[in-house]
């Protein structure tokens, strides 16, 4: 069973840093760097989970997520969100959009390696 | 005998010369010549047309009638000019300071510019004026009767002769009087043409009473003999009479229209009001000086029933001595004529400008602008006035038959135009006194003058002898001859007492109990305080200084702030060539309707008026005014105020509070923003080492891999610090500039090799070295750090497969401009206005940089006295970096 995450990053050494872990841990990373045309990429990969940043050029992701929600089929889509702002408004804002669940970044791998874990096991168990 | 055609041949030659004086001094006048013609001593001859026909012929009967009575005349005036020359220095003082053409206007102007006051004082004036107009003629007309009767000719028909000379002198004073519209209403001609009369007839009066005294009685010792042998010599005093008629020619010698018009308006300088003092009782002295000697040779060489009044006239005749009778005769003549223009100058200026001006202005309302022909307009009304009122002097002369005796028409004119005097006091030296008061004081003089004296002298016709006897309606206490009862007094003395006294009761009452208009007191003030106010005459004030005025105002009744709003766009609107408006009509009607808000329509009017009308009111009264409806207003104006500070400070703070709020936000922004920049190269460094710690069995390019990212992110935290920190100081302005000397190329050379160093891009760099051989005087490692950042921004973001940038300077109107653009596809216009904002990392962050590179360069370069902006439409990425040349920096 061939597991994929799509990673949407702008900044390459975040981006080369969570696919190493995660191709580790057996998933098909596919990334992206820009927010503008994320919406259609996200549709295109029909990924199992998506890692979103916030601060992307183009589109912000809140906008994204926002948007992605109210598309058909993307409702209960897992999506790890990832701010370099680290402002509690932010985490508000998210919830709202619908994140999954919402990391402050600098994280820890191990941080991120359960993220995934626990959201992947939640969308495997429904 | 002399014949009638020579009479009437020198009456018109006389009159032919009395033109061409007229005229020469006119033409004197208007040529600035002439000195003599404002000398006091023209100006002393003028004031003898107090001296009228009634004077000339009426004395010598009423000394025949009453005895000396008649000296009581002369002593009026003479007190005044003597006791009272300082009362008449102020009268002469603020009909100069306000412009007053004539005794209503100056009335008019006390009490708060009322057309109602001038109106009545114009009707009195008129009323009281027509019958003296009258006694002038029938002089002239009884005169010739004289002559007419030694005459055989029968050419001679008295109702024709008045016309025609009411008619001949209604001519001269149009010709002379209303030539001009003077703006100080001077006629030189006529004052010269009356001095030169004044000479004429106190020369024929002495001479009639020399040949009385040393022809017909033979010399001064048996003169004095007759006269002490005649009843008329006799001290006869009946203080009553005397201390009411001296007391009466006092006032009418005042208040006379005439005499206002050549003592106040034709006044050229107050300083000959001193020559007048001692001059004119001179004068007068000289007058009077023969009419005993003369009444009493009259009485007894001339058959009983002879009239007195012409004694001046038939002495000589009698004696056979025609060329002094002649002469006598247009000394008469003399008197009439002068007083006769004057009066109907003085007359007609009121008319026109208080009755027939008004009207005919209120029938021009809504119809626009009044324009320039007003002044036709003015000169027509004076004209047809004079006609109007020498056509009234001539009918009443038509219907009085001229039977009463020449003094006592005089003495009736005299105590009705004294009634003007309570109000004319009253307003030179009593703040107090009101517009009300003048009215309701004149008004009870005017009726009583009118049912006491006028009406009963005027006949049977007029007032039934049934009220005289009873009273109307049976009221004992209203007989006309003896109000409340007091009989026993002289009509004349009953009339002065009971008009002049209630008159002025009445006068001070009112205005007691009456509350003057802000612009009464300011009027008030301008009278009373008239020393006060102007040292010197004022002339027309420039166009400037009105506006300045009409600003002072308007600041002080609107306030500073709207007032220079509404001058300035008037101003604007005007083409805006000076920094105040014009006082053009439109200016001065939106300013009148801006203050009349304020102050309330009339107010404004008037204040405007003011001003503009060139009256020599100062601003300082105004602004008492101004200050004065301020206080009454004070309490709602103070709340207001108040109200108006709590809006403005709850203004403020809300701004404050805005301003607060923008920088807060824009702090927070930042600080989102510093965290973002520095929490991302944290991330790759802490999940590299996290993996390199963690991972095992890395394969060694890996490894290397990994820690050249932390390398590299590890720098890039170190730069973004490195830019916060040197922001931060260049933005506090506690940066201090290392000022050296360096030519541009080699400040370039460094920055090209600096940028470009270590890197293994292909950006070429095209210069023109030759034109950058010019020197800087400047902090060149900042200058330096501009120049490397937009090298390295062109390397980094230019996007050309062979990326080249040029470089070039120039100097630009005494500045340095260095363009630095690329051949990339630069910035696109919606973010080139962004480019030198904090973290405006335009083109993406390929380079990893923190968006702070161009912030810096422009706060460096607003630090080194230059600046640094985007040039749209290069084709590339385009940027000028200019500065002051480094020549005008060492000169400055």
């Amino acid at each position: 069973m061939s597991r994929k995450v799509l990673l949407i990053e702008d900044e390459p050494n975040i981006a080369e840093a969570i696919r190493f872990l995660l191709t580790r841990e057996g998933w098909q990373v596919q990334t992206h760097g820009d927010g503008a045309d994320a919406l259609q990429v996200i549709r295109a990969a029909n990924p199992d989970l998506v890692i979103l940043d916030v601060m992307l050029p183009g589109k912000s992701g809140m906008d994204i997520l926002r948007d992605l929600r109210e598309q058909d089929g993307m409702q209960s889509l897992p999506v790890l969100m990832l701010t370099a702002r680290g402002q509690s408004r932010d985490r508000e804002m998210a919830e709202n959009a619908g994140v999954s669940r919402f990391m402050t970044k600098p994280f820890s791998n191990a941080e991120v390696l359960t993220a995934v874990r626990d959201l992947h096991a939640q969308a495997t168990r429904l | 005998m002399a014949t009638l055609n020579i009479l009437i041949l020198v009456c018109l030659g006389y009159v032919v010369l009395l033109f061409g004086v007229a005229f020469a001094a006119d033409r004197m006048a208007a040529a600035g010549r002439g000195r003599w013609l404002r000398s006091p001593v023209i100006y002393t001859l003028s004031l003898s047309i107090y001296c009228t026909a009634w004077t000339f012929y009426g004395a010598v009967g009423n000394a025949a009638r009453s005895g000396l009575e008649f000296v009581t005349i002369y002593l009026g005036p003479t007190l005044v000019m003597v006791s009272w020359w300082w009362g008449l220095r102020k009268l002469v003082r603020v009909g100069r300071s306000q412009r007053v053409t004539s005794i209503a206007d100056l009335l008019s102007s006390r009490y708060g510019k009322s057309n109602t006051l001038a109106v009545c004082v114009t009707i009195l004036a008129v009323l009281g004026g027509t019958p003296y107009i009258a006694l002038q003629l029938q002089s002239i007309t009884l005169s010739f009767s004289i002559f007419a009767e030694a005459d055989t000719s029968g050419l001679y028909r008295e109702g024709s002769s008045v016309f025609w000379v009411a008619a001949g002198l209604a001519m001269f004073a149009i010709l002379f009087g209303t030539r001009n519209l003077d703006a100080n209403e001077r006629h030189h001609g006529v004052v010269t043409a009356i001095a030169l009369e004044s000479v004429v007839k106190l020369f024929a009066l002495l001479a009639v009473g020399i040949f009385v005294v040393w022809g017909v009685a033979g010399g001064m010792g048996p003169m004095m003999d007759r006269i002490d042998a005649s009843e008329i010599g006799q001290w006869n005093v009946d203080a009553g009479r005397w201390t009411t008629f001296i007391f009466l020619s006092a006032a009418a010698f005042v208040c006379l229209p005439r005499m206002f018009q050549v003592m106040i308006v034709e006044n050229d300088d107050e300083g000959h009001l001193r020559t007048a003092a001692w001059a004119f009782p001179l004068y007068l002295l000289l007058m009077s000086l023969f009419v005993v000697p003369i009444a009493v040779v009259g009485l007894d060489l001339l058959p009983e029933g002879s009239n007195p009044d012409l004694f001046v006239l038939t002495v000589p005749l009698s004696q056979g001595n025609d060329w002094l009778a002649m002469l006598s005769f247009i000394g008469g003549f003399s008197s009439a004529t002068s007083m006769v223009i004057v009066t109907a100058m003085a007359l007609s200026t009121m008319v026109s400008n208080h009755v027939v001006m008004p009207i005919w202005l209120s029938t021009q309302e809504g119809s626009g602008s009044i324009s320039g022909d007003v002044r036709n307009i003015v000169l027509m009304a004076r004209r047809v006035s004079i006609a109007v009122i020498m056509a009234l002097g001539y009918f009443y002369y038509s219907l009085s038959g001229g039977g009463t005796a020449l003094s006592s028409i005089g003495l009736i004119a005299f105590a009705g135009i004294s009634q003007i005097l309570p109000a004319l006091v009253g307003g030179l030296f009593w703040r107090g006194a009101t517009r009300t008061g003048a009215l309701v004081g004149l008004s009870v003089g005017f009726v009583l003058w009118i049912y006491t004296l006028l009406l009963p002298g005027m006949g049977a016709a007029w007032m039934p002898a049934s009220i005289l006897e009873s009273g109307p309606f049976g009221l004992g206490w209203l007989r006309p001859q003896a109000l409340f009862g007091i009989e026993g007094i002289d009509p004349m003395v009953h009339t002065v007492m009971w008009s002049l006294s209630l008159n002025t009761v009445a006068f001070c009452v009112t205005s007691l109990l009456s509350f003057p208009s802000p612009l009464e007191r300011l009027q008030g003030a301008q009278f009373v305080n008239v020393f006060d106010h102007s040292a010197a005459p004022r002339g027309w004030t420039g166009s400037v200084a009105q506006s300045e005025d009409l600003m002072i105002m308007t600041q002080r009744i609107l306030g500073a702030g709207p007032a220079q709003e509404f001058f300035q766009a008037e101003a604007e609107q005007q083409g805006g060539r000076s920094r105040l408006p014009e006082p053009t009509p439109g200016f001065l009607n939106r300013l009148e309707r801006e203050l009349s808000g304020s102050v309330g329509a009339a107010t404004a009017h008037a204040m405007i008026g003011q001003i503009v009308g060139g009256s020599s009111v100062s601003v300082e009264d105004l602004l008492a005014v101004a200050d004065e409806s301020a206080q009454l207003l004070e309490y709602s104006s103070q709340l207001e105020v108040k109200s108006a500070e709590l809006s403005r400070t709850a203004r403020k703070l809300r701004e404050a509070n805005t301003k607060l709020t923008q920088v807060s936000e824009q702090k927070d922004s930042f600080l989102s923003q510093v965290s973002h920049e520095l929490r991302t190269p944290m991330t790759s460094i802490r999940a590299f080492s996290e993996i390199m710690r963690d991972t095992r069995g890395l394969s060694g390019t890996e490894q290397t891999r990994y820690a050249a990212i932390i390398h590299d992110e590890a720098l890039r935290l170190t730069r973004l610090l490195d830019d916060l920190l040197d922001l931060s100081v260049l933005e506090s302005g506690q940066v201090s500039l290392n000022v050296g000397d360096d030519s541009l190329r080699s400040v370039l050379d460094r920055a090209v090799s600096s940028a470009l160093a270590g890197t293994d891009e292909k950006l070429a760099v095209r210069r023109s070295r030759a034109s950058e051989r010019i020197p800087l005087h400047t902090d060149l490692d900042r200058l330096g750090q501009v120049f490397i950042n937009l090298i390295s921004n062109a390397r980094k973001y230019c996007e050309s497969p062979e990326p080249v940038l040029t470089i070039s300077a120039h100097d630009v109107g005494g500045r340095l401009v260095i363009d630095f653009t690329d051949n990339g596809s630069g910035i696109p216009p919606e973010a080139q206005s962004m480019v030198f904002e904090k973290f405006a990392r335009v083109g993406g962050d390929k380079a990893g940089g923190a968006g702070l590179g161009l912030a810096i360069c422009r706060e460096i370069m607003q630090r080194l006295g230059g600046e640094i902006s985007y040039l749209p439409g290069q084709g590339g990425a385009a940027f000028r970096v200019s500065l002051p040349l480094a020549y005008q920096q060492a000169a400055q």
